[in-house]
C-alpha cells in the first residue's frame, strides 16, 4: 500500500530549506535619515500602512494611534513639535512662542493669519476658542467625550480677546500646561461647524492641515491630497508639503503589514514592528531597507485590584512585583516583541527617568532574580497567602501583550502563583477594568510626551482625579499632594527629585501598580522615504509636512 | 413540477424565520445588557447609557424587539454597527464582491480538481492510483484550510520570494492583481471544499458503471471512454451536485478562517473582526446573512435538480 | 460467555437480509467482536492505519507528563527559537518552549474538546434522531423543522456566533465545547433519523408495541442500538471535525489561549508570526491536527464500509 501523502514530505523539504535560510544574520545597518540630509524634491505619493480603522474621524474624541496615523495630515495644532528636534515644541497656527503673563496665571497666544481652512474660509481665534472649548469643557450632554480634558484642568476659561489673539486663564502656574498645547490629538476645528453640531467632526473631515482629504474606502485605505493653501514653508522658503499625496493602507494583519512593505506596496509603517520582524525585513530587502528605532514612551502595568482580598496587602502586591525578574525578561523578549528596556514609571534614559543605581533598589527591580523570588515567596507566606490563585485580566492583542502575559505568568509560577489568563477582546476587558470586576489586570499607558503629569495621571486616587484612569481603585490622599506638589514645581531638578519619590512610595512602599517592559519602536522602511524622524512615541509628528520621496 | 416548485419556496419561509429566531436567541444569550458592558464604570453618564439602550431598542421586551429587528429587515435595513457607527449594509456591501468572488473561484477549483479526480478513480478502482486519491482527498478533510493556506505561503516566500498583493484590486479594474490576489485563498478553501466532491463523484460514477446501460454500451463495443464522458459522467453529475450544494457550507466556514490567514477584507473576517469587537448588532445581522445565503443556495441547488432530473420534473 | 439477548425477529423471515441478521446477531457477542476486527485489520488497511493514528494519539495525550520531554509552559529563553535538534526534537518556540512537547500537551486539549463535544453532539442527535423517527407525526415534525434551522448555519459560522454570544476567558472552555456541540446534534440527528425510520417500520417494532412496551423502552432497548452503526461513524467523523473546529477557533483567538497548548493557538500566534524565521512553529502543529483528523477520518470511513456497505459513499 502506496501512500503517498505530499504534507509531510513538503514539510520536510521546507523545514531543511528554512533552517539554512533561518541561520543568516540581519545585513542591514540601521540607517536614519537625517531630516536635513539632502535637499527634498517634491513630489510622488507615500503609502504607508496602519493597522487599524480608526473608530470616529475626532482627534478630540479618540485615542489610539489608528486615528492620527491616517487623519492627522489634514489638521493643524497650535503648537507642534519640532520634526527635525522632537525635543523642541514650535508654533503650527500659532504665530510664536506663547506669552506668560507675570502671575503665570495667563497665557496669551499670537495666531497666524494667513491660516485658511480647506473651504477656504479663514482661521481666526474664536475657531481656537471653539476647539479648546470642546476640549477642556466638553458637553457631555450632547455626547461629546474628551478623554484628555483632565490634562487641562488647570485651564479655568479660554478667550478670544481679538481676531488673532487667543488667551488661556489657569487656576494656578503649571509647569506641563505649554506643552501640553502641543498634544498631537488637538486638532484646530472650525467654529461655524461645532457650533451646527458638535459631532460633526466625527464623521466629516475639515481642517486646515498640509493634506486635503480625497476620501477614504471602509476597512482598505485613506487618502490625502497636498493643500495647495497650505500657509506651512520650510527653511528655505519652498511651500509644504512636499508630497503630492498620501495613501494609508488599513491592513489589520501585522503579519500583512509586514508583507506590504517587503513587497513594496506599502513604504513604511508609523507604529513599530517586532524584531523578528525586522530581521524579515532586513533579509528580504538588503538594499532597499533603513531602519530607525528608539525607546518608546509605552509601558504595561501589572494593577492589582485594591478593593479585593488578597490585594489590599501591600505585601502581596509587592510580592507579584518582586517575583518578576525584569532585567532577564527584558533581554529575552527584546529578541521576540517590542518591549526592551526596563525602567520606573517615567521612561528610561528620558528627562526624569532614575538612574539605574536607584531603580535597582525598588522591589522587584533589583538584578538578583533568585533573590527577589525568595522574597517573594516570604512575603506571601507572611501575608498568608502561599499558594495565591488568581484570574489574570488582559487584552486580546498579541503584541506585546500576549508574550508579557506569558512571561509574567510563568515568573509567578516560580514563586508559587497560579495565575489563569483571561484574555478579553478590548471593549469587554475594558468593561471589566471599569467595572473593577477583575483580581489583577495588565493594563498599559501610551503618552506622546516625557512628562510626569501625564504618566502619573493614573495614579491619582481613584474616587477623585483618578477616576477611568486608576484601576487600582485605592485612594490615597498623600500620593495625591506628591503628584499635585511636583505638578506645581518649576525647577526641573527639583521635579525630578520629587518623581523619584514618588515612584518609590507608589511601587515599593505600597505597591499599587508598578510597570514591566517599556516599549521600544523600530521601524523599518524603504529608503525612498526620506524626511521624517522617530521620536519617542507614535502620536507626534504624523502631519506629513517635511516627508519627501527619493527617486 | 410548479407546485414542486412552489412547495419548496414555501418550505423556505419557515426555515428562514426559524433561522432569524435562532440567531436573535442566540445573541441574547449573552449575559449582561451590551450597553452596559460598553459603557460599564466609565464616566458616561447614565442618560446618556440610557438613551442608548433606547435608540437600540433594548428597553422593549424581547417578543417587540424581535418584531422591530424583523420589520428593519424586511426594509432592508440590518441595523447600525456598534463599533464602527456605519449601517450593516454599507460594511457588507465593500467586502461582499470579495467574498463572492473568492467562493466562486474556490468552488470552480474545487469542482475542477474533484470531477476528473473522481472519475479517474473510480475508473482505477483500488488501485494505488486510486487509493492515492481517496488520500489526497480526505487530505483536504483533515488539514486545516488555514493551515494550508499559512503552508502556500511559506513556500511561495521561501522558494520564490513572492506574496499575494496585500491591497485587493477588484475584478475589472486589473484582472491580473485580483487573481493574483485570490489565487492562493482560492485553492486553500477550494482543496477542502473538493474533498467530499471528489469521494462522491467516484462512488457515483462507480455505481453508474455498473449499470445496465452502461454494460450495453460497453457490449456495443464503444470505446471506454465515451462509455465514461457520455453515459456514466453524465449520471453522476447529479449527485455531485448535491454534494456541492450540501458541503457550501465548507466553503463558508473556510472563507472565515482564510480571510483571516491572507488579510483579504471580507465577510468572514468581518465577522471575526465583529466578535473580537463584541459588536453585537454587526454579529446578529452577519450571521443571519450567512444562514439565509446558504438556504438559498440549497434551494437554488434544488431547482437546478428539478432541470436535471427528469424524474422529478414530472412528480 | 455473554450471550447477545435473542431479537424478535419475525419467525417467517426470508428475505436474505434478514436471514443473515439473525445469523449475524445469534453468534455470540465476544466472539463477533473479535472477528470483527479480525477482518477488520485485514481488510481494511487504510482504516487500519486509521486507527493506528488514533491510538498514537490517545496514547500521547494520556501520558502526555510522560512522554513529554519538558513541561510545555517552562519558559527557557536561552532555547529561544532553536531549530529543531536532538534536544528539542521540533524545535522551541518564542519563549524557548518545546515544541514537541507542546504538540504532545495539545492533543489532550483537542481530545477534551473533541470527546466531549462529540460524544454529546452525537448522543443528542442519536436521541432526538431516534425519537423523531419512532413517535412520527407532529413531533416528527417540529424536530425535523428545528434540525434543518440549525443546519443552516455553517458550521463554524454557528460555533463563532455562541462564542461571542458565551463569552471567551480561561475558564469558558464550557463556551467552546458548547459551541462545537451545537453544530453537530442536527447532522447526526438526520442521518440517525433516516436510518431509524426503516427500523421502525419493520414487523417486530410492531410486535413489541402491540406487547405494551412503552415508547421509551423501545427507542432505547430495540431501535437505538440498531443505529448504533451510523451512530459510531458520525461519532468518529465528528471527533475530526471537533477537533478541527476547536483548531479554527482557537486559530480565530476564539478558543483557547496562552500558555495553554492547543495546536490552533500555537498556529495562531507564532505560527504566523515567525513563518520564515522559525517554520517549524508552523508545521509541527498543522501535521498534528492533519494527522489527528485525517486518522478519524480513514478509520470511520473504513468502519462505514465494514459495518453497513449501503452507507457506502466511497
Amino acid at each position: 500500500m502506496l501512500r503517498t501523502r505530499l504534507a509531510p514530505v513538503l514539510a520536510l523539504a521546507l523545514v531543511f530549506s528554512a533552517c539554512q535560510q533561518a541561520a543568516k544574520p540581519p545585513t542591514t545597518t540601521v540607517s536614519p535619515s537625517a531630516a536635513g540630509g539632502e535637499k527634498p524634491v517634491a513630489g510622488g505619493t507615500l503609502t504607508f500602512v496602519v493597522n487599524a480603522e480608526p473608530p470616529s474621524f475626532d482627534g478630540h474624541r479618540e485615542t489610539t494611534f489608528a486615528l492620527l496615523h491616517p487623519i492627522a495630515p489634514h489638521y493643524s495644532l497650535l503648537y507642534k513639535f519640532d520634526p527635525n528636534d522632537l525635543t523642541k515644541v514650535i508654533p503650527d497656527v500659532a504665530a510664536e512662542q506663547p506669552t506668560v503673563s507675570a502671575d503665570k496665571m495667563t497665557v496669551t497666544i499670537k495666531l497666524r493669519q494667513d491660516v485658511k481652512f480647506h473651504d477656504s474660509t479663514g482661521m481666526t481665534s474664536e475657531d481656537v476658542k471653539a476647539t479648546y472649548d470642546k476640549i477642556i469643557f466638553p458637553d457631555i450632554a450632547k455626547g461629546v467625550t474628551s478623554p484628555r480634558a483632565g490634562a487641562y484642568a488647570v485651564v479655568s476659561a479660554v478667550n478670544a480677546p481679538d481676531k488673532y489673539t487667543v488667551e488661556f486663564k489657569l487656576k494656578y502656574p503649571s509647569a506641563s500646561f505649554l506643552t501640553n498645547l502641543a498634544s498631537p490629538w488637538n486638532f484646530i476645528y472650525s467654529a461655524a461647524k461645532l457650533k451646527a453640531d458638535p459631532r460633526w467632526y466625527e464623521k466629516n473631515i475639515m481642517g486646515t492641515g498640509p493634506f486635503l482629504y480625497d476620501g477614504n474606502t471602509k476597512g482598505q485605505d485613506w487618502k490625502g491630497k497636498k493643500n495647495p493653501d497650505y500657509f506651512g514653508k520650510d527653511k528655505d522658503g519652498t511651500k509644504l508639503p512636499y508630497l503630492d499625496a498620501y495613501k494609508a493602507l488599513i491592513i489589520t494583519d501585522a503579519n500583512a503589514g509586514v508583507t506590504a512593505i517587503r513587497s513594496k506596496q506599502a513604504m513604511i509603517e508609523f507604529r513599530g514592528f517586532t524584531p523578528s520582524q525586522r530581521n524579515d525585513l532586513s533579509a528580504a530587502l538588503p538594499n532597499d531597507l533603513a531602519i530607525q528605532e528608539a525607546p518608546w514612551i509605552c509601558v504595561n502595568y501589572v494593577v492589582p485590584n485594591t478593593t479585593k482580598k488578597p490585594f489590599d496587602d501591600p505585601r502581596v502586591r509587592r510580592a507579584l512585583s518582586l517575583a518578576v525578574d525584569r532585567w532577564t525578561g527584558g533581554d529575552a523578549l527584546s529578541k521576540t516583541t517590542i518591549v526592551k528596556d526596563v525602567g520606573g514609571l517615567m521612561r528610561p534614559k528620558g528627562p526624569f527617568a532614575m538612574s539605574d543605581t536607584d531603580l535597582v533598589k525598588i522591589a522587584g527591580f533589583g538584578k538578583d532574580g533568585k533573590a527577589n523570588k525568595d522574597a517573594a515567596k516570604a512575603l506571601l507566606v507572611a501575608a498568608g497567602v502561599p499558594n495565591l490563585t488568581f484570574k489574570f485580566l488582559n487584552r486580546n492583542i498579541q503584541t506585546p501583550y500576549e508574550p508579557v502575559a506569558v512571561y509574567l505568568i510563568d515568573q509567578w509560577k516560580q514563586v508559587g502563583i497560579t495565575a489563569t489568563h483571561d484574555v478579553k477582546e478590548t471593549s469587554a476587558y475594558q468593561a471589566d477594568l471599569r467595572a473593577g470586576t477583575f483580581e489583577v489586570a495588565l493594563d498599559f499607558n501610551c503618552d506622546f510626551l516625557d512628562e510626569p503629569d501625564l504618566q502619573l495621571a493614573k495614579f491619582w486616587s481613584a474616587s477623585k482625579a483618578g477616576k477611568g484612569l486608576n484601576f487600582a481603585y485605592y485612594d490615597d490622599t498623600k500620593l495625591d499632594g506628591m503628584i499635585d506638589a511636583q505638578s506645581r514645581e518649576t525647577d526641573p531638578a527639583k521635579r525630578v527629585t520629587l518623581v523619584g519619590n514618588i515612584e518609590r512610595y507608589a511601587m515599593d512602599e505600597m505597591a499599587y501598580q508598578y510597570p514591566v517592559l517599556w516599549w521600544y519602536r523600530i521601524i523599518p522602511y524603504l529608503k525612498t522615504v526620506q524626511g521624517w524622524k522617530i521620536g519617542s512615541n507614535h502620536y507626534t509628528n504624523q502631519d506629513l509636512t517635511t516627508v519627501w520621496l527619493k527617486k | 413540477m410548479r407546485r414542486y416548485i412552489v412547495g419548496r419556496l414555501l418550505l423556505m419561509i419557515p426555515t428562514l424565520i426559524g433561522v432569524a429566531i435562532l440567531t436573535f436567541v442566540i445573541m441574547r444569550a449573552v449575559p449582561g445588557d451590551i450597553v452596559a458592558l460598553r459603557y460599564a464604570g466609565s464616566s458616561v453618564p447614565q442618560d446618556v447609557i440610557d438613551q442608548k439602550r433606547h435608540i437600540l431598542g433594548l428597553d422593549k421586551p424581547m417578543w417587540a424587539q424581535f418584531v422591530d429587528w424583523m420589520t428593519s429587515i424586511s426594509h432592508l435595513d440590518l441595523g447600525q454597527s456598534l463599533w464602527t457607527g456605519h449601517s450593516v449594509i454599507d460594511e457588507v456591501q465593500v467586502r461582499v464582491p470579495l467574498s463572492i468572488e473568492l467562493a466562486v473561484l474556490a468552488t470552480l477549483f474545487a469542482v475542477a480538481l474533484a470531477v476528473p479526480l473522481g472519475v479517474v478513480a473510480a475508473v482505477k478502482q483500488d488501485t494505488w492510483i486510486d487509493y492515492a486519491i481517496r488520500v489526497f482527498s480526505i487530505g483536504g478533510l483533515a488539514m486545516p484550510s488555514f493551515w494550508i493556506g499559512i503552508m502556500m505561503v511559506l513556500v511561495t516566500l521561501t522558494l520564490w520570494g513572492w506574496a499575494p498583493p496585500v491591497v485587493f484590486t477588484p475584478l475589472f479594474e486589473d484582472p491580473v492583481a485580483n487573481l493574483a490576489g485570490l489565487i492562493l485563498p482560492a485553492i486553500a478553501v477550494g482543496y477542502r471544499y473538493s474533498a467530499v466532491s471528489m469521494r462522491m463523484t467516484r462512488s457515483t460514477v462507480l455505481e453508474v458503471l455498473r449499470e445496465d446501460y452502461v454494460r450495453t454500451a460497453r457490449a456495443k463495443g464503444l470505446r471506454e471512454r465515451i462509455v465514461v464522458v457520455r453515459h456514466a459522467l453524465r449520471n453522476a453529475l447529479l449527485p455531485v451536485v448535491t454534494v456541492v450544494s450540501l458541503e457550501f457550507a465548507f466553503l463558508i466556514g473556510g472563507l472565515v478562517v482564510t480571510e483571516q490567514v491572507f488579510n483579504l477584507n471580507g465577510i468572514g473576517k468581518l465577522l471575526v473582526d465583529a466578535v473580537a469587537h463584541r459588536d453585537y448588532p454587526l454579529i446578529q445581522a452577519l450571521v443571519l446573512l450567512l444562514a439565509a445565503v446558504f438556504v438559498i443556495v440549497n434551494f437554488v441547488v434544488d431547482m437546478i435538480y428539478v432541470v436535471l432530473d427528469p424524474r422529478i420534473r414530472y412528480a | 460467555m455473554a450471550r447477545a439477548e435473542p431479537r424478535a425477529v419475525s419467525e417467517r423471515a426470508t428475505s436474505a437480509e434478514d436471514i443473515a441478521k439473525r445469523r449475524y446477531l445469534e453468534s455470540t457477542g465476544r466472539r463477533r467482536f473479535v472477528r470483527f476486527w479480525a477482518d477488520f485489520i485485514r481488510r481494511r488497511p487504510l482504516g487500519t492505519a486509521g486507527a493506528v493514528l488514533i491510538i498514537v494519539m490517545l496514547f500521547a495525550a494520556a501520558f502526555a507528563d510522560v512522554v513529554a520531554p519538558y513541561d510545555p509552559t517552562a519558559i527557557n529563553f536561552p532555547d529561544l527559537l532553536k531549530p529543531p535538534s536532538p534536544e528539542h526534537l521540533l524545535g522551541a518556540d518564542n519563549f524557548g518552549r518545546d515544541v514537541f512537547s507542546r504538540v504532545i500537551f495539545g492533543s489532550r486539549t483537542a481530545l477534551l474538546v473533541g470527546f466531549t463535544s462529540s460524544l454529546v453532539g452525537c448522543t443528542l442527535g442519536l436521541v432526538l434522531g431516534v425519537a423523531s423517527a419512532y413517535l412520527g407525526g407532529r413531533t416528527d415534525q417540529i424536530i425535523q423543522r428545528l434540525m434543518d434551522v440549525l443546519l443552516s448555519f455553517p458550521l463554524i459560522v454557528i460555533a463563532i456566533a455562541v462564542v461571542a454570544a458565551l463569552g471567551t476567558g480561561e475558564d469558558k472552555i464550557a463556551n467552546v465545547i458548547a459551541a462545537i456541540t451545537v453544530p453537530i446534534v442536527p447532522r447526526v440527528a438526520r442521518v440517525v433519523r433516516s436510518s431509524a425510520l426503516s427500523i421502525v417500520q419493520m414487523p417486530y417494532i410492531e410486535a413489541t408495541r402491540s406487547v405494551g412496551a412503552g415508547a421509551i423502552r423501545i427507542m432505547f432497548r430495540h431501535i437505538a442500538p440498531n443505529v448504533f452503526a451510523p451512530y459510531l461513524i458520525m461519532l468518529t467523523a465528528f471527533l475530526g471535525q471537533a477537533i478541527l473546529l476547536e483548531a479554527s477557533l482557537s486559530f480565530l483567538g476564539l478558543g483557547v489561549f496562552e500558555p495553554t497548548a492547543s495546536w490552533g493557538l500555537m498556529l495562531r500566534g507564532a505560527g504566523m508570526q515567525f513563518l520564515e524565521q522559525a517554520p517549524w512553529l508552523a508545521i509541527a502543529p498543522g501535521v498534528a491536527i492533519s494527522m489527528a483528523v485525517f486518522g478519524f477520518n480513514l478509520f470511520g470511513d473504513s468502519l462505514r464500509d465494514a459495518l453497513d456497505p449501503r452507507l457506502r459513499t466511497g
